[in-house]
């Protein structure tokens, strides 16, 4: 089981109030790590309009995610990828009822406080924008409204975890409609979790301590991790993701869930492969299962996906070294 | 007596968090049974005790409906097994359920237990927070509340049962065979309510 706790000393995320006179504490780990615990098995899509969150929402969706324009859009159109408008978060919170994520530029603090005041659920500090600050990764537990952060090994997601990352996703390479990046990054982290499990249970502490400097992290998050075995926090998959079959195949790799970004609304079914892709994440175990919800679209109308190997921009890359 | 065979209904959510917190309680009440996780009608109509734990009631509404564990789910309870509804279960088992700002909404229920809820009763996650309430009806003075983007209850019939209120706002019943609250016992390391259910179960065996 994954822990709640991990809250640093004085964080200011963390809130004092009163509901008429009842004291009450917001923005704890618990809050904001139990808030990414009840999204587990599910299906996070990206939408652009209040119609595609409906349509995500009608299909099962457990929550939607608001950007400008899907990855695919980002780049084909170029320039910079900045926070969605306000309004268009606005009014999609007001017509689902279904939690609303939004992204904000990896280290662009402003565009994460004028989200939290807008009061979306969580915050995705995404390489999926540019970025605005590529050696400085946002102070997360200044906030109370949770994050979730992209990585690609088990380094990277322990430094957003040590910022205070309630949530982490593999980075994949977004807006592709090829998983295989995807796929790299989960088995990566599922093999340095291994590794770090292993020289747990040896008991050697000072390799432990190796691996902490490595990872350029602190030994206790790291003995942390190794002890049980897996992120402290949930994990779900990201970036690529166009068919039932790829999220199914992810979730047999121990993930905790998918989120869909231009597999869904590029393509030109949407409606049934939104609700095929949930179909096969929440019975990925059973095959037949996934075969009938594979069954439900057709790969003439899936978009058409690019080969990672000659992209212009490899958004993966984004915020990685920091 | 056969071993008793308490399921969590694992369509979405924090399934995991339940289940390690059923077999606390079952290990602390002395009792031998199987916990499992549940997502077919045919697993669900072998139950002798049901988690519906937390998540998303729209997408676990649908999805139950879609492979008819909508109506498994229906039969026992409506047959006197003992189930669990928490926060997102709560909803599904409700009669009526609107939500705070867009009003009704045409989610599927399991239309059981006798109340009206408020969905997103206290806000938005930013809103989500940690209270010390009671449970005194069941004998637990003191209970730490999570509450994620928690549902309320607003009225509720006379054969349901007040455990718990937070101001005017109803957030933990029972009504015959049903406990349900809006709240998350799973995610603290208390075990109280958990406890409170597997003896439900054993009860009625």
């Amino acid at each position: 089981m994954i822990p709640l706790s991990g809250d640093i000393p004085n964080a200011k995320g963390i809130k004092s109030d009163s509901i008429d006179s009842i004291d009450v504490t917001k923005g704890t780990s618990t809050l904001k790590r139990g808030f990414a615990h009840m999204l587990k098995n599910g299906v996070v899509m990206d939408v652009t309009t209040v119609e595609q969150a409906q349509i995500a929402e009608e299909a099962g969706a457990v929550s939607v995610m608001v950007l400008d324009k899907l990855p695919s859009d980002v780049r084909k159109a170029g320039g910079v990828a900045r926070t969605a408008s306000i309004r268009i978060i606005q009014d999609i919170m007001d017509n689902v009822t279904i939690p609303v994520m939004a992204k904000c530029r990896i280290g662009h603090v402003y565009e994460a406080k004028v989200l939290a005041e807008a009061n979306v659920d969580m915050i995705d500090e995404s390489e999926v924008l540019t970025p605005a600050d590529e050696n400085h990764h946002i102070w997360k537990w200044d906030y109370t409204t949770p994050f979730v952060n992209g990585a690609r090994s088990l380094a990277e997601a322990l430094r957003r975890i040590e910022e205070g990352a309630a949530m982490i996703r593999t980075k994949g390479e977004p807006g592709t409609g090829n998983v295989a990046e995807a796929i790299l990054h989960i088995k990566k982290v599922n093999d340095e979790l291994r590794t770090i499990k292993s020289i747990f249970d040896s008991g050697d502490k000072q390799d432990l301590v190796r691996m902490a400097r490595e990872f350029k992290v602190s030994f206790d998050l790291v003995e942390e991790t190794a002890r049980i075995g897996r992120l402290p926090v949930v994990n779900f998959a990201a970036g690529g993701i166009a068919t039932p079959a790829d999220a199914a195949y992810l979730m047999s790799l121990g993930c905790d869930g998918v989120f869909v970004g231009s597999g869904i609304f590029k393509a030109d079914d949407a409606r049934e492969r939104a609700r095929a892709v949930v179909l096969a994440t929440t019975f990925w175990e059973d095959p037949k299962a996934v075969k009938e919800a594979q069954k439900m679209i057709n790969e003439k109308q899936s978009m058409l996906g690019l080969d990672v190997d000659n992209l212009e921009l490899r958004m993966q890359d984004r915020g990685g070294s920091a | 007596m056969t071993e008793s065979n308490v399921g969590i209904l694992a369509l979405q959510g924090d399934v995991t968090e339940n289940f390690m917190a059923t077999m606390a309680a079952l290990h602390d009440a002395g009792m031998d049974a199987t916990v499992s996780q549940v997502k077919t009608p045919d697993q669900i109509s072998k139950l002798d005790g049901l988690i519906i734990p937390g998540g998303e009631s729209t997408m676990m509404g649908q999805l139950s409906m879609v492979n008819g564990a909508m109506n498994a789910l229906k039969e026992i309870i409506d047959g006197g097994t003992p189930v669990f509804g928490i926060c997102a279960g709560m909803i599904l088992l409700s009669k009526n359920s609107t939500d705070r700002v867009m009003g009704s909404t045409e989610q599927p229920l399991l239309d059981i237990l006798d109340v009206e809820i408020e969905r997103n009763s206290f806000g938005r996650q930013k809103d989500s927070f940690q209270a010390e309430i009671s449970l005194d009806p069941i004998g637990i003075s003191s209970f730490q509340g999570v509450f994620i983007r928690a549902p309320a209850i607003l009225t509720s019939g006379s054969n349901v049962e007040v455990l718990s209120k937070f101001n005017e706002k109803i957030i933990a019943v029972k009504q015959g065979n049903i406990l349900a609250t809006s709240f998350h016992p799973e995610l603290t390391q208390d075990i109280s309510l958990h406890k409170h259910f597997v003896e439900m179960i054993k009860e009625s065996n």
